[in-house]
């Protein structure tokens, strides 16, 4: 778990076995195919960025590996063990924590009562017991120590309201929350899609964070700047298989690009 | 909004003023946010107002009989308000709470006074039927996903039915065993005669208000109101909330029956009839969102006194009681308006 020092840190880590590991995975809409076989490897500190085309399967492959989809076949491994999500809370049990597009934050509520919903802490003794009395302080001061420790400065208050942060930090409470919690892989869907330069270099910022804490990220993008700013590795999905898996330092941007669009192929 | 986002986005130097766009605040505005952080502000305001003003009208309206007049006129609707605020916090109204209340307090008045049962039984009784007109409620909302207005509104009308069946149409006024009434009986603190009933209120509005503010279970009350997906995706159970709150609120009506015939020292077939609106009155006056999320016990307390205070603050100074029924519609509607002013913080 200690600190990775950088992007290229994690390039020598495919030697380590996956955290996740997705194999052949097949899910089909009628007759309409969404993954074909595809399969997926996350390792440990690492940001795996997956892109592609609007039908390519990248909403269904993470759908499947969060468990709001059940893949018609193929099989998930998770520290490599077999793993079979029914639904989301599975796979959050399991210690994979999803931030959702769009934004699942409780807005009226403050801060460090976002962080903690759902698994809100009691007092001890029978204050916490028997009259079940949540320990408001006690989660207030470690929401502080969560957001100190990924290196979210913006949130000063954890008292405040969620309603009235800008969306960049509306967004770094859902990603804090999505790591905070002893999770071994954080999936963000399309984090920097709402938000303006200034806040989404902040996420960004959270992500390399996440990384040097050694919490694996996917990273679902469409915007290519960010992907290739942060990722390690780039999972290219199209028409509903991997196209490739590239690393920034080797393919330039227009390059996934053409990937991703089918102008260009690789062969493995 | 999307003003500020072009300024963020030009290149260069623009971010300060952009910042400076987004943040500028006026005295209006600082006042919206607070009123926006502490939702019973405004409902203090105005009862402190209406109390100093309907003072200065007629010197009368503050001696120690009218106010002890005022607080037993708010037990009833104040109680029942209670449930009704859980179920609007989450997003939810309850059109039934007053035939709910009055069905159970037949069965208590009834059971104790016709068919001589222990009070203690009847009471129990009563309860009984309190909790299965919430989870009627809270089945039909939850499993059968019918919007709470029309569930309500339907078994407004099975409850009233019931009740008007049960009780053959007639009051019950007299012989109604001594624990029955007991909430109506009186204690003199300073010159102002206070029932139990009153005090019994305020300690149940205490309870909630810590349950509510200091209890997952209270957190999830708000959560689900405020965003139900997004609560749902933080792992809490949506329809469990929702059904256990449709309970508890059932349980609370089983007390308003016993505060009524307290009341009273009685039942009567229309007993609840005005309490089905008049407790999304006070709730509503109270500063809690008629959407959900957004509100406190509290201020539907403050909200009850409100309304006791204007009617009484207009009778007292010789109006008609139409003006009364004008005012509270006015507070209603102005109240209303207030929230949507204040949830534009939001955005």
């Amino acid at each position: 778990m200690n600190a990775m020092p950088d992007a290229t840190a994690s390039q020598s880590d495919e030697s380590l076995a996956p955290i996740l590991e997705a194999r052949s995975l097949v899910k089909t809409y009628g007759r309409v195919v969404g993954l074909d076989g595809v399969s997926l490897k996350l390792y440990p500190g690492e940001v795996l960025a997956i892109i592609g085309d609007n039908g390519a399967g990248k909403s269904t492959l993470i759908k499947c590996l969060t468990g709001a989809e059940i893949p018609d076949e193929g099989e998930l491994l998770l520290d490599g063990k077999p793993v079979h999500f029914r639904r989301p809370q599975d796979a959050r049990a399991a210690g994979i924590e999803t931030v959702y597009q769009n934004l699942a934050v409780s807005p009226a509520l403050d801060v460090a009562a976002n962080l903690y919903l759902g698994r809100e802490r009691r007092l001890k003794g029978i204050r916490g017991s028997v009259f079940r009395l949540m320990d408001i302080k006690g989660m207030r001061d470690q929401a502080r120590a969560e957001l100190k420790a990924l290196g979210i400065s913006t949130l000063q208050d954890v008292t405040v309201p969620v309603e009235n942060l800008s969306g960049g930090q509306r967004q770094a409470v859902a990603v804090a929350r999505a790591a905070a919690f002893g999770s071994k892989v954080v999936v963000l869907d399309e984090p920097t899609a709402a938000l303006g330069v200034r806040e989404s270099n902040q996420v960004l910022e959270l992500i390399k964070n996440l990384r040097s804490k050694g919490i694996p990220v996917i990273l679902i993008s469409h915007n290519m700047p960010h992907v290739f700013e942060v990722a390690d590795r780039i999972h290219i999905q199209r028409l509903g298989k991997c196209a490739a898996t590239v690393t920034p330092a080797e393919y330039s941007m227009s390059e996934a690009v053409a990937i991703m669009t089918g102008a260009q192929t690789v062969v493995h | 909004m999307s003003e500020a986002k072009t300024a963020v986005n030009q290149p260069g130097g623009d971010r300060d003023l952009a910042t400076e766009f987004l943040d500028r605040s006026t005295p209006l505005t600082r006042i919206r946010g607070l009123l926006h952080r502490y939702p019973a502000l405004s409902p203090a305001l105005v009862l402190l107002v209406s109390v100093v003003v309907f003072g200065v009208i007629n010197p009368r309206f503050v001696n120690p009989a009218n106010l002890s007049l005022i607080s037993q006129q708010v037990a009833v609707v104040g109680t029942i308000g209670i449930a009704q605020t859980l179920i609007i916090l989450t997003g939810g109204i309850d059109l039934s709470v007053g035939a709910a209340a009055t069905l159970a307090g037949f069965v208590i008045a009834q059971t104790a006074t016709n068919n001589h049962l222990p009070s203690g039984l009847s009471l129990l009784l009563g309860l009984l039927v309190g909790l299965a007109t919430g989870l009627l409620n809270g089945v039909l909302v939850t499993r059968m996903k019918l919007p709470p207005f029309i569930v309500t509104l339907g078994t407004l009308s099975i409850y009233t039915a019931l009740l008007l069946l049960y009780s053959n149409s007639a009051s019950i006024e007299t012989g109604v065993p001594a624990p029955i009434v007991g909430l109506g009986n009186t204690f003199s603190v300073a010159g102002v005669q206070i029932t139990f009933g009153v005090v019994a209120m305020v300690v149940v509005y205490a309870i909630v208000a810590v349950i509510l503010g200091r209890t997952a279970w209270g957190r999830h009350v708000y959560a689900v109101g405020d965003d139900p997906e997004a609560a749902r995706l933080a792992g809490i159970r949506v329809t469990r909330v929702l059904l256990s709150v449709y309970i508890v609120a059932g349980a609370l009506l089983a007390f308003g029956a016993w505060q009524m015939i307290g009341r009273a020292d009685g039942i009567g077939p229309n007993d609840g009839s005005s309490v089905n609106l008049e407790s999304i009155t006070a709730v509503v006056i109270g500063g809690t969102s008629l959407f959900g999320g957004r509100g406190t016990v509290w201020g539907t307390l403050l909200g009850a006194l409100i309304v006791g205070v204007f009617e009484e603050g207009l009778a007292v100074a010789g109006l008609d009681v139409l003006y009364q029924v004008l005012a509270v519609g006015i507070l209603v509607i102005v109240a209303v308006a207030l929230d949507q002013w204040i949830r534009k913080v939001r955005k």
